[in-house]
């Protein structure tokens, strides 16, 4: 007679072996790694939740001195407050999935150690906090964007503005994907570590945050395809194209974009998960 | 259909030795060579068991080798056996931390461990958040945790500090709060590694009492590793001997524990000097009679009213010492102990050069029948150890009665300080 087990544990594990109804369990668990974010973010400090504004305030006045004003580069004619922001909005959201997802064993290692549960929670959770802390980051990117609306500045706003939710979550799942793969490998791999953690602010002039990409096409259209080859051109312009009517929006790159980002978001699933039952033997 | 709830076959867990780094990369692609062609992974046949007093010539070791037996509801294991014989490897498989290198574990109900406690505590979020922060690690459910609040928080006692960050919470009280939510889980089955060895008494003691709870009470499947022989005893109802790896007992509680007892016994040398020994740079010993004998074993005879205690060395600076002893039951448990600097304050001024120290100890009139295990002890009292010895020999006792002149057959917990025979 056939008896009814409820789970077995052993080496070998088919390739998509992913257990949703048990992530769906521990929904608690992200809820609670969700907040544990937010609660511990602005513990002991004075100024709090406005922590979440300062940082992109600063930074897009720093692009705005540096790029705009040393360096000359255009913004298509778009108010350089609203490009920058709107350009690193987006890329923070990317990199703070990438980041989050990528050191998830080490930095977890504690935890994992000792007790299971899907490791697959701990990126999602972080996914979905950076998600938060996008949102509100979006307000005050609004708050910019209707300011120069209200004086007189004329974005040519349009209907690829209903994309954005869309953008925004291949920019979750190429960050989650991608950093869900790099988190596999360093574990065992180290060297990835520091090629990582200057890879990805490298990679942020490799993709059109602080320049439009019409500014490289006219000054070394050489290097375009470069470019273009980068997922991330596509979204991140196109987001910008929704808001201000000024950028690239091409569905073929976009649907190139998307396939990149299922592919990657796939691979680094499949890796994670056979990776996670055995890394801590390897950390 | 049968009850059994966890059922472990051929579980192996093979480690590589030495560090990662060179060779990983060769050895991964040598692996991924072997998976392309069909064939067997060409590491899993190598590799030694794990006796990690003997260099290896692999660089491979296999933690555990082929484990397998059956846990049916409602036992409590007991899982035993020296540090490094693999119970924390198989836990950590059942527990699915890490997965088997071969093999297969089945388990029927929710496992959850107690491995460690406060799993996953931050430092910055209060009690209350932490509870809901561990509970929901150990796989509770929001509406779980929120009905048993109350209980954890008043099993712990930490009712007052429930809204204070645990950073401002003393070591005990973190340790009782983490102790208190996984205690408040109701799995089928239950891991516990060594847990009860923190806390005060009292909360150690509510400890025990809930494992005895959740063990004999409920009819759950309890496996318990522990290196306290007593708790092993009185919790549980099935034991499991690991030695290297691999399975060298099973059977019942007082079998395994008396299996494995016996096994470290055989290591002992002949002579009591031969044991392991640490002593202070200064010291040498060259010479430990006890009972009359250099031999390890000996007995004591219904009757015997001392026990002779000798030990000769040489010092090469002066030094002040007394000697102790502590006299153990076969769980390691002290019965009495010898130790008149700490009683009387009675120290030896003792100079460079060669010592002897004789002492003639008086016996209990009434011995219980069994084993004693010797600890052999030379210091100056809360100043400094200068020679020390664990288990250095075995009194096997005939048992006494005075008045009766029979044997007692009679186990006795409980600790009594010795004095010299007069």
């Amino acid at each position: 007679m056939e008896e009814k087990w409820d789970y077995i544990i052993t080496r070998e594990k088919k390739l998509f072996d992913i257990d949703f109804k048990e992530i769906w369990r521990y929904r608690t668990l992200i809820f609670m790694y969700v907040k544990r974010d937010f609660v511990t973010f602005y513990k002991q400090t004075i100024l709090g939740p406005l922590w979440y504004f300062i940082q992109p305030i600063f930074t897009t006045i720093m692009f705005m001195f540096v790029f705009g004003g040393i360096a000359g580069i255009s913004t298509d004619g778009v108010p350089q407050a609203v490009f920058y922001m709107g350009g690193l909005l987006c890329w923070n959201y990317f990199a703070d999935c990438f980041n989050r997802s990528s050191n998830v064993f080490s930095a977890n290692k504690g935890v994992f150690g000792k007790v299971y549960f899907p490791r697959l929670v701990v990126p999602l959770a972080g996914v979905i906090s950076n998600l938060i802390k996008f949102g509100i980051q979006l307000t005050l990117f609004l708050f910019v964007y209707l300011y120069f609306v209200f004086n007189g500045v004329h974005f040519n706003i349009n209907a690829s503005i209903l994309l954005t939710p869309f953008l925004i979550v291949m920019l979750a799942m190429l960050g989650l994907g991608g950093g869900m793969l790099v988190s596999s490998l360093t574990i065992k791999y180290r060297d990835l570590n520091f090629l990582i953690s200057f890879g990805i602010g490298l990679l942020m002039y490799g993709t059109p945050v602080i320049y439009p990409l019409s500014v490289l096409r006219d000054s070394h259209p050489e290097y375009l395809w470069m470019l273009l080859a980068n997922p991330l051109t596509s979204i991140i312009e196109a987001f910008k194209y929704a808001f201000t009517g000024v950028g690239m929006f091409s569905w073929f790159y976009l649907l190139y974009s998307l396939v990149f980002t299922i592919v990657i978001f796939a691979w680094g699933l499949v890796v994670f998960n056979r990776v996670q039952r055995n890394f801590m033997d390897v950390i | 259909m049968s009850n059994t709830v966890i059922d472990i076959e051929n579980i192996s867990k093979q480690y590589m030795l030495g560090s990662f780094g060179t060779g990983t990369l060769s050895h991964d692609l040598n692996r991924w060579w072997a998976r392309v062609r069909g064939k067997e992974d060409p590491f899993l046949r190598v590799g030694d068991t794990n006796d990690r007093t003997k260099k290896s010539d692999s660089d491979f070791v296999w933690a555990l080798r082929d484990i397998s037996f059956k846990v049916e509801q409602g036992d409590v294991v007991g899982i035993i056996g020296k540090n490094g014989a693999g119970k924390s490897t198989l836990l950590k498989i059942l527990s699915r931390v890490t997965s088997p290198t071969l093999g297969s574990i089945k388990i029927k109900g929710r496992l959850a461990s107690l491995l460690e406690v406060g799993t996953g505590f931050h430092s910055e979020m209060t009690g209350r958040e932490n509870i809901f922060m561990n509970g929901s690690i150990m796989g509770m459910t929001k509406q779980e945790i929120k009905s048993k609040l109350d209980e954890i928080v008043d099993f712990a006692g930490v009712a007052k500090y429930i809204d204070t960050p645990v950073k401002r919470y003393s070591s005990g009280m973190m340790v009782r709060l983490g102790f208190a939510v996984a205690a408040h889980l109701e799995p089928e089955i239950l891991v516990v590694d060594e847990v009860l060895a923190v806390g005060d008494a009292e909360f150690q003691k509510k400890a025990v009492g809930k494992m005895q709870d959740v063990a004999h009470g409920k009819g759950r499947t309890v496996l318990f590793v522990s290196h306290n022989m007593a708790a092993v005893r009185s919790l549980c109802t099935r034991g499991v001997v690991l030695k290297n790896g691999m399975v060298d007992f099973m059977g019942s509680v007082p079998d395994s524990l008396e299996h494995y007892l016996k096994n470290e016994d055989d290591k002992r040398k002949q002579f009591i000097i031969d044991n392991p020994m640490k002593t202070k740079s200064t010291i040498k010993i060259h010479n430990i009679e006890i009972n009359g004998t250099k031999e390890t074993q000996s007995v004591i005879a219904s009757g015997q009213e001392f026990v002779d205690v000798l030990i000769e060395g040489t010092t090469t600076e002066d030094m002040t010492t007394d000697v102790m002893l502590v006299f153990k039951n076969k769980d390691g448990m002290p019965m009495a102990s010898y130790a008149l600097g700490h009683y009387k304050g009675k120290l030896i001024a003792c100079p460079k050069g060669d010592f002897s120290f004789l002492r003639r100890i008086a016996l209990p009139k009434i011995l219980n029948k069994g084993l004693l295990y010797v600890d052999l002890f030379l210091h100056h009292p809360m100043m400094e150890w200068q020679m020390w010895m664990n288990n250095c020999c075995i009194l096997e006792c005939e048992g006494y009665q005075e008045g009766y002149g029979k044997a007692l057959d009679m186990p006795n917990y409980g600790i009594m300080g010795l004095d010299d025979f007069q």
